[in-house]
């Protein structure tokens, strides 16, 4: 049975499309099934490259229409600033709307405690300001820009993910995902979270940034910057919320930032790559994934992201 | 460099996970945080356990089994790959449609101890009966029967007989050890007898998805209206070309009304192309000003159009806890399409281990089954054989919303309709 089909070697047709066309054609698909399926969809802007990225896809989903969905973006009030910055600016030139709710604002309102500690993060607050955004608009979906590469817990999520009326993922009770048609019916007080780049791995990501030529904020690229150094080697960004101690070394170095969460869970990494191509060179070398890189909160325990996620996490 | 998905199968312990670790791992996939979080969980005699990269969520770490469909990424210089890594025991065959659904290639994990089981044959027949055209016989644990070629050579011909017997896609066997690293990304010593490709060779040299071969087709997922002073009668169709190829000028049919009209522009990215061919995301403006909406199908006017129906024969795989019974009323979503449905009859049930036809009355969860499907509107399809993407749906619970079902479109034409009761033949593709 083996013998003829050892031999043989066949090349692929030149009707191939390179496999970043696939992955862009899968994603403005599913961002127009969003569009053709929900009345009061959304798309959730963090400023990091993933989100910036879904802004691109959703122009050639819908140009020269309108985006069907305003930009949504969850302040935690630890943003970097040039994020900040470049999140208006973008908003701005695409001509779309943009909502912003604080996690500040939720804190007063729900009476929730800041979290303490030296490095006081608000990501788990997050969760918060995002449930009250979608009661406040009913958004019956929310577009994100996470990908399966990210984490484990992750690489099981479905494309068209839904949640019951507290957010919350089942990862036992997730529908079957077939064919590339997305079922988005929900019940009343569901909502569905979507993740049109959920087939892309970091690398992919830069290869599009870098093929469409998208800006991005400067501190995914080398620069000077003042970091604490975290007892476990890392890197963190100095800004006012940290409590320092005089025991904490501060030092001056070439970094740039992976992903741009919350500033002070987000860690930056050496690098002194200036251009999109230094990054790939980079991530071509870097034997670090993304998360582990940066996000100080999954290291907390191996299935961090899996009960964050079932509290309705993105 | 293109793409290539594929889907391994196995029982539980033919270390399938173990294989998708190797493949992680040999071909320099795995960073370095993640191995150092494997390694904080090694096994007493120091080993890596390579499944704890793909056995992501907790219940399954505490069960040690994979309970659901997960992706995994890799990429070398030939390709990209996306794998997916679906169950392997009986109660969860709903994972591995879904699974089966996307992919381009099967692998069929079986022990080199055990041979081919009926999991094996289970897992084929499901593989098949998705359309999956390429498939690799991966003769696991091969250290464990002291690389023994005819071991090998039995395996491989017993599968033979099962594919040709049930007219199956043939197989490329390849023995290999997950375990050990043998054959899965570099040639193995221990296999001198072996000249063939090791698994990630044959992988690298497959033909990826050929959409661009079925007959045109494209639907529409939204209509772009700007109605802005400087494009107030602009009307574009965004869909996905889902196969073949569209060019400017072409005379289309909007199905299901029938109107026909001619396309005036082709626009990819907001630019105008003379061609663009499935899988491309576009937006289509027509000549003539008909009434188009979500979920129409714009198809060449003559002999490739689908068939149009309100009634046709289609293969479930049955996914809920609660039973299909004849009559049963839901919804039919046929990727941007939508109708209110019901089940006329249930012909027969597929038994899986055997192939046979048997008679039942209802479906159960993971049953696979033949049935007569009537829908309130008109749906365009296509034969599950001819076109993977305008011959499948799903059925929808109305109420919840819950995916009842994965459909293949067996034949839309009363014609070649089957008889409802079918006697126990063998079963084919």
């Amino acid at each position: 049975m083996t013998d003829n089909n050892r031999t043989e070697i066949r090349t692929t047709m030149s009707t191939t499309f390179d496999y970043l066309d696939r992955l862009e054609a899968e994603a403005i698909h599913i961002l127009r099934e969003v569009a053709g399926q929900f009345e009061r969809p959304a798309l959730l802007f963090s400023g990091g490259k993933d989100s910036i990225v879904l802004t691109r896809l959703a122009e050639k989903a819908f140009r020269p229409g309108r985006f069907p969905f305003p930009l949504v973006h969850v302040d935690t009030g630890h943003n970097f600033p040039e994020v900040l910055q470049y999140r208006d600016q973008l908003a701005a030139q695409l001509g779309e709307k943009l909502v912003v709710r604080k996690v500040e604002d939720t804190i007063r309102r729900q009476r929730l405690r800041e979290p303490g500690g030296k490095y006081p993060s608000r990501n788990p607050l997050q969760t918060y300001t995002l449930l009250e955004v979608i009661e406040e608009f009913e958004f019956d979906a929310c577009i994100g820009g996470a990908r399966r590469d990210e984490e484990k817990a992750r690489a099981k999520e479905r494309i068209f993910s839904v949640r019951d009326e507290f957010g919350q993922w089942d990862p036992k009770r997730q529908r079957p995902e077939l064919w590339n048609i997305y079922n988005g019916r929900i019940q009343k007080g569901e909502n569905v979270r979507v993740f049109p780049i959920s087939n892309w791995t970091e690398l992919d990501v830069w290869r599009y940034i870098q093929r469409e030529n998208i800006p991005l904020p400067d501190i995914y690229f080398g620069h000077e910057r003042t970091c604490v150094v975290l007892p476990s080697g890392q890197l963190l960004g100095l800004t006012e919320h940290l409590q320092l101690d005089d025991e904490d070394e501060i030092v001056t170095r070439q970094v740039r930032f992976r992903t741009v969460g919350d500033s002070t869970c987000t860690a930056a990494v050496e690098s002194d790559a200036r251009t999109v191509e230094d990054i790939i060179q980079d991530l071509l070398l870097a034997k670090v994934s993304e998360r582990g890189a940066t996000r100080l909160d999954d290291n907390i325990s191996e299935a961090g992201m899996e009960d964050r996620k079932r509290n309705g996490y993105f | 460099m293109d793409l290539l998905r594929f889907i391994t199968c196995g029982s539980v312990d033919d270390g399938k996970s173990t294989l998708i670790g190797r493949l992680l791992y040999d071909s320099e996939s795995v960073s370095l945080d993640v191995l150092a979080a494997l390694e904080k969980r090694q096994a007493s005699n120091g080993t890596v356990d390579l499944a704890l990269l793909t056995d992501g969520l907790r219940a399954e770490r505490e069960q040690g089994i994979t309970i659901d469909v997960a992706y995994k990424y890799f990429t070398t210089p030939r390709r990209k790959f996306i794998i997916t890594d679906a169950p392997g025991h009986v109660q969860y065959t709903r994972n591995m449609v879904t699974g089966a659904s996307n992919a381009d290639l099967a692998i069929v994990l079986v022990d080199a101890r055990q041979g081919v089981i009926e999991q094996t044959r289970r897992h084929t027949l499901i593989a098949a009966l998705l359309g999956i055209r390429h498939f690799v016989l991966a003769v696991n644990k091969m250290d464990l029967v002291n690389y023994d070629e005819a071991v090998f050579a039995r395996i491989a011909t017993d599968y033979a007989e099962l594919t040709n017997h049930f007219h199956l896609p043939a197989a490329t066997a390849i023995p290999l050890s997950a375990l050990q690293g043998d054959n899965v990304v570099k040639p193995s010593q221990h296999l001198p007898w072996y000249t063939g490709p090791s698994l990630l060779q044959h992988l690298e040299s497959v033909p990826g998805a050929q959409e661009t071969e079925a007959a045109p087709r494209f639907q529409v997922q939204y209509v772009i209206r700007p109605q802005t002073p400087e494009l107030p009668d602009y009307r574009g169709y965004a869909g996905q070309i889902l196969s073949g190829q569209y060019r400017r000028g072409q005379r289309v049919r909007v199905l299901p009304s029938g109107l026909e009209s001619k396309i005036e522009a082709i626009e990819v990215n907001q630019q105008e192309v003379e061609t663009a061919v499935a899988p491309q995301a576009v937006v289509i403006r027509l000549r003539d000003d008909v009434d188009v909406s979500r979920g129409d199908a714009l198809v060449p006017a003559g002999p490739e159009e689908p068939t149009l129906t309100r009634e046709l024969e289609a293969t479930l795989c049955w996914m809920s806890e609660q039973p299909l019974w004849p009559g049963r009323k839901l919804l039919v979503q046929h990727h941007s399409a939508l109708s209110k449905a019901a089940v006329s009859a249930i012909l027969y049930k597929v038994n899986v281990q055997t192939f046979a036809r048997v008679h039942t009355e209802q479906a159960q969860l993971n049953d696979i089954v033949r049935v007569r499907l009537k829908t309130a509107l008109p749906l365009a399809v296509d034969h599950y054989t001819d076109n993977r993407t305008t011959g499948s749906f799903i059925l929808v619970d109305e109420l919840t919303g819950d995916t009842l079902a994965a459909g293949l479109v067996e034949a839309a034409n009363s014609e070649y309709f089957t008889a409802p009761v079918a006697p126990p033949v063998a079963f084919s593709i």
